[in-house]
């Protein structure tokens, strides 16, 4: 059990509505980003002198750019739908961690200086002004929000918190009030290529190191080439994969299924990194960004099919945004589009999940796999949350579930879902995305744990599940931090593709 | 005329030309504004045809609303259905000869009156005994409702209880489309009915009464989930790639 200097929230016996506790997490903030970090990312210093005229100008820029901030400013009726179904209020009990009393944050300042009624009748309909205390909060509660669209499931009108974090994000970026840790990221991603800042040559050894294990471990030769020019598919995977405890097992698990499936591959040095924190602090431009070094490692290359590892908002930024960002994807008619996706092969999606790929194969049977090999483990599957709510596997809606689930009960024997109001569309963050995962937020991350945690609890006592799967290197390195707070051991957190690592006969079919 | 007719025509008037001004702007805004990026919520359909349906079922059924909260969804949908039912009663006072299916509905819209203000009297109790919910509202949120309420049980009155000459009445809502005005009956639970009726109308487009537009607009409902296969780019996103 880690020491913790908060509370850490008990399993409820049932899954009751708590009483509010206002303020409660009032005080939770990550660390403001120094001058240098945001001046990197072409965004001021310090909070600016005139922040507050900033800030209004800015909100009036973004409502003319993005329908949803507009809609969803105007759309609300406050019925309470969305209200106890984010994971960070069950965990925290702050009011201000409803969905809707989040959005009222910056809805409040809409009000006041971009409608008839809020201008005029401010009591009435409850605008205020643009204080400090008010940027204060913002700054504390859209930190406090993982962008996971579960509220948005639930709204009637679709209204999404993520969008109005997002946007508030930007406003705060915009006059100076940056996070550290999403604007130092994004500062490695831009310079070197992914998150953690390993140089190409680090990456090398590293893969080098993981051919060696492999050999090791089943006398193959297998092989994870690093800007291999001409290789059919370019991977793109979270650069967590590289040297993370589970993700790296989900690693080693791609590359064999891409040496029995026999497609070449390679990575890339230049785009060593799925994950994009452009989505997180909601700039276009910044995501726009992170994703051109995709499209320019694959016409570099020339790679002909990209492949995208298991991560959950890379997913979504690569499947719903990239065709839009940067032209990977198809049916581009413009010549920026047309200049990459003449060089793609049509007949695969681009791009495409590690999962979908997999899946694939095992449906052509490609993949030689023997589930006993996993009978020691009892499996279940976190959707995670980007894959599940802003994305898609396959050709049929909700292919996201059906797919991972898919893939687990082609290399195992066992497997138990958790409860159905608690996966799919329903699914609980992990309680450490959109931007969370870092120490100075470990209560808001443990607090915010407490339904997913609640969950795998419930069959873990039922069916005596030990192998907790997930698709999502944020999922991944945030279990192995909160797992112990409630009495479970890290090792049963994984990945998918380490399961399929395990069962995969290598040496028996190519 | 009479002081109360011309009062009368002058507010409906207004309030007409604030609710079809008011909507058309705001509806103009909304289509003008782009969404630069694909953000339907999923599960989500993969052609217009299914984008068409999903929207059909939060219309008629507020699907996402009878996932999230089954109580909300009984007051609310009974309001809104209710709501529906006596507007399209009312629409007898506007048309002469009285449309067929009108007269059909008739006996149906007269008693859904009632179920429209149980409806609203849930959906307030929960506003004012709900800590969540309560810890959300405005005063505005409460004075809609009460509008609302004001509005049902005045016309119950009128059908129910203090009749007044509807024939009359009928004759001023025509007179008012067809700019050829007629005398107002003074009845004074009328002239509140008329009053209420006429303030809704007026606050439509600046309130929350904008979800109703909203919805169509919203781009985690209303988009197809095809962003691999047709690419999908803003105005001012294209701009970016110049």
């Amino acid at each position: 059990m880690a020491a913790a200097e908060f509370e850490v929230p008990k399993f409820r016996e049932y899954p009751v509505i708590p009483a509010l506790r206002p303020d409660e997490m009032a005080g939770s903030k990550p660390y403001v980003a120094a001058a240098p970090i945001q001046e990197a990312l072409g965004f001021p210093g310090q909070l600016v002198d005139d922040w507050q005229a900033k800030a209004i100008t800015r909100m009036g820029e973004l409502l003319d750019k993005y329908r949803s901030f507009r809609v969803y400013m105007d759309a609300c009726v406050h019925c309470g739908a969305c209200t106890d179904k984010c994971h960070y209020f069950i965990g925290t009990a702050d009011p201000k961690n409803m969905p809707v009393a989040r959005q009222e944050l910056v809805r409040k300042v809409y009000r006041r200086y971009f409608t008839f009624a809020g201008k005029y009748f401010p009591k009435l309909v409850g605008a205020v002004d643009l204080t400090r205390d008010v940027l204060d909060d913002w700054y504390s509660y859209f930190n406090q929000c993982s962008e996971c669209r579960r509220c948005s499931v639930f709204c009637p009108y679709g209204i999404d918190t993520a969008e109005v974090t997002m946007a508030a994000r930007e406003i705060m970026d915009s006059v100076g009030l940056g996070v550290k840790y999403t604007g130092e990221i994004l500062g490695k991603l831009h310079k070197i290529g992914n998150n953690l800042g390993l140089p190409g040559p680090a990456l090398e050894d590293t893969m080098l190191g993981l051919e060696e294990d492999i050999k090791d471990e089943t006398g193959v030769d297998v092989r994870l080439p690093i800007d291999m020019k001409g290789a059919e598919v370019l991977l793109i995977t979270p650069s967590a994969d590289f040297f993370s405890e589970p993700h790296v097992d989900s690693l080693i698990g791609y590359a064999k299924v891409f040496h029995q499936a026999g497609i070449s591959w390679t990575l890339s040095s230049h785009a060593s990194e799925a994950g994009n924190f452009g989505l997180f602090i909601g700039n276009y431009e910044q995501m726009r960004k992170a994703a051109m070094r995709i499209r320019q490692a694959a016409l570099d290359l020339g790679a002909k099919r990209i492949v995208v590892g298991e991560c959950g908002h890379a997913w979504r930024v690569a499947y719903s945004f990239w065709n839009t960002l940067t032209g990977v994807g198809l049916g581009g008619e413009d010549p920026f589009a047309k200049a990459l996706q003449q060089q793609l092969d049509p007949r695969h999606p681009v791009p495409q999940h590690i999962c979908e790929f997999t899946y694939d194969l095992i449906q052509r049977g490609a993949l030689n796999l023997d589930k006993e090999a996993n009978d020691h483990r009892v499996i279940t599957f976190h959707d995670s949350c980007n894959v599940a709510r802003a994305s898609r596997m396959g050709d049929m809606p909700g292919g996201q579930f059906v797919i991972p689930r898919s893939i687990i009960k082609s290399v195992a024997n066992h497997f138990h879902d958790m409860p159905q109001d608690t996966i799919c569309e329903s699914t609980f963050c992990c309680g450490g995305g959109g931007g969370l995962l870092t120490d100075d937020l470990l209560e808001i991350r443990v607090k915010g744990a407490l339904p997913r945690m609640e969950a795998l609890k419930q069959v873990v006592d039922d069916h005596g599940v030990n192998f907790f799967a997930s698709i999502c290197a944020i999922c991944k390195a945030q279990f192995n931090k909160v797992l112990p707070f409630y009495g479970f051991d890290t090792s049963m957190n994984g990945g998918v593709h380490q399961l399929v690592s395990t069962a995969i006969q290598l040496g028996t079919k190519e | 005329m009479s002081f109360v007719t011309i009062f009368y025509a002058c507010i409906f008037y207004a309030a007409s030309a604030m609710l079809i001004g008011g909507l058309a702007y705001k509806i103009y805004l909304y289509s003008r504004t782009p969404a630069p990026l694909k953000i339907p919520t999923t599960p989500a359909p993969t052609t217009t045809t299914g984008v068409v349906y999903r929207l059909g079922r939060e219309v008629v059924f507020f699907e996402s609303l009878f996932k999230s909260n089954k109580w909300i969804w009984i007051f609310g949908w009974l309001f809104h259905f209710s709501l529906l039912l006596v507007l399209m009663r009312h629409l007898r006072y506007f048309t002469e000869p009285v449309w067929g299916w009108v007269v059909l509905v008739q006996p149906f819209g007269k008693y859904a009156g009632f179920a429209m203000v149980a409806g609203l009297a849930g959906l307030w109790a929960r506003r004012l005994f709900v800590e969540r919910i309560k810890y959300i509202s405005t005063v505005s949120d409460h004075l809609i409702l009460l509008l609302l309420i004001g509005i049902g049980l005045s016309g119950l009155t009128i059908k129910f209880v203090a009749h007044t000459d509807i024939v009359d009445v009928k004759a001023f809502i025509l007179g008012l489309m067809y700019f050829d005005w007629q005398p107002l009956p003074a009845d004074p639970v009328l002239l509140v009915h008329l009053f209420l009726v006429a303030a809704l109308m007026a606050i439509f487009p600046i309130s929350k009464l904008l979800h109703a537009p909203g919805l169509f607009f919203s781009p985690s409902r209303n988009q197809v989930d095809n962003p691999r296969e047709v690419r999908h780019l803003a105005p001012w996103a294209a701009e970016l790639e110049k």
